[in-house]
């Protein structure tokens, strides 16, 4: 598989949010407004583009007995490192991105993607597999996102459409989540099986 | 170069060596970042005093504790005292919620800012806007404190009742404790806490 297809694929044939359903917890929980769920997607991307390269970097000096614990390791670093260095240096992406980021440790896409193509595959590959699935991720979200924003509050980013009296509040709250993703993933069968 | 076998030595050594590093990247990043975070927080926090005191031309005296909250005279150039900034902390509904109020020397809100959170996102998250223009100007010594649902005068965020309390509560106390807490003897400010306690809390 060349770089391209492999990124193609994280976004449409392996989309994690609609084909793989990996990481339905922050799915569900932070896409209550697009820039919300756009905002986790990007935080979720950076720390998979990097916890990809790295364990494919050291995936061989990795027994496979043990691998779990050392991803893991590796990846609470690098979302604590990140954590400490945009509180530092990017107090305005903290404010927005703060309450998201402790969260991308326990999103199951890192593990997978860690166990089912880093340890597989070179670092560059691994790179290009971590744009692509940041990408799928993070186009997932910001659709469900959308599509929750405009009928819970009648705005999209935050614009607003129609008043927010007319909005359905459900749709902001958790069963709007599944509601919603529920009809996204069948919207997104049908357009990509026809393909 | 091969794969490294899963003997126990192996494993032992792996796993220590991705510890340690780990642990010596975690510590150099934060030994860099602290003193940088620390210097961003105090920069809120003196920006915030001035949002909430609602004017720039003020001076901030050192911070005192009662119990705690830790709070700060403010008065103008001249040394008129104008009242006071309280820093308030109260469990919100994901975790400690830490709100700045500023009270004049009457009691009244001049303005507040949500200085930590962990509230839902789009939901309690918004407590930082949502009492803006709902609570300025309210004396929690005259008006009824709570949520409206409670048979109070503020109306909470739509579906963030919790959050909504615990942020009403959180300025209530910093009132009772700090501002009242200031003219009045010891024994009032304990009547108002047992007062304060004994409210029945509506529980959905």
């Amino acid at each position: 598989m060349n770089n391209f297809k492999v990124l193609v694929n994280g976004i449409i044939k392996e989309n994690p949010t609609f084909v793989l359903l990996l990481g339905m917890c922050p799915t569900l929980g932070t896409t209550s407004s697009a820039i919300n769920g756009m905002s986790m997607g990007l935080a979720t991307m950076c720390v998979l583009i990097l916890s990809n390269f790295i364990i494919a970097s050291i995936k061989k000096l990795i027994p496979d007995m043990v691998r779990i614990p050392a991803y893991i390791v590796v990846i609470a670093s690098l979302v604590t490192v990140l954590q400490m260095v945009i509180k530092a240096y990017a107090p305005e992406i903290d404010k927005s991105l703060g309450l998201f980021i402790p969260l991308i440790v326990v999103n199951c896409i890192i593990l997978g993607r860690a166990e089912s193509f880093a340890a597989k595959n070179g670092p560059v590959a691994s790179i290009f597999d971590g744009i692509g699935i940041g990408l799928g991720f993070t186009l997932g979200l910001t659709c469900l996102g959308a599509v929750r924003e405009l009928l819970g509050t009648g705005a999209i980013f935050g614009i607003t459409l129609w008043g927010e009296s007319y909005g359905m509040l459900m749709f902001v709250l958790a069963p709007g989540a599944f509601l919603a993703l529920g009809y996204l993933i069948v919207l997104f069968n049908k357009i990509t099986k026809k393909a | 170069m091969e794969k490294l076998k899963s003997s126990l030595t192996n494993m032992l050594v792996v796993l220590s060596v991705i510890a340690i590093v780990a642990a010596g990247v975690l510590a150099s990043v934060n030994a860099v970042t602290a003193p940088q975070i620390e210097k961003i927080n105090a920069e809120n926090l003196a920006a915030g005093i001035k949002a909430v005191m609602g004017s720039d031309d003020i001076k901030v005296s050192e911070p005192w504790e009662v119990n705690t909250f830790t709070a700060y005279d403010i008065s103008d150039q001249q040394g008129n005292l104008l009242g006071k900034a309280v820093v308030t902390t109260e469990n919100g509904f994901g975790g400690p919620l830490k709100v700045l109020v500023g009270f004049n020397t009457e009691g009244d809100i001049l303005g507040y800012t949500v200085l930590e959170h962990q509230e839902t996102p789009g939901l309690g998250a918004k407590a930082g806007e949502w009492f803006q223009d709902k609570i300025i100007g309210m004396n929690p010594s005259k008006n009824n404190f709570t949520v409206s649902k409670d048979g109070g005068e503020v109306d909470a965020i739509t579906a963030s009742t919790i959050t909504s309390r615990a942020f009403l509560r959180a300025i209530q106390n910093a009132y009772d404790k700090v501002i009242a807490g200031q003219d009045a003897t010891s024994g009032a400010t304990t009547q108002a806490s047992a007062s304060d306690m004994g409210t029945p809390e509506v529980i959905e």
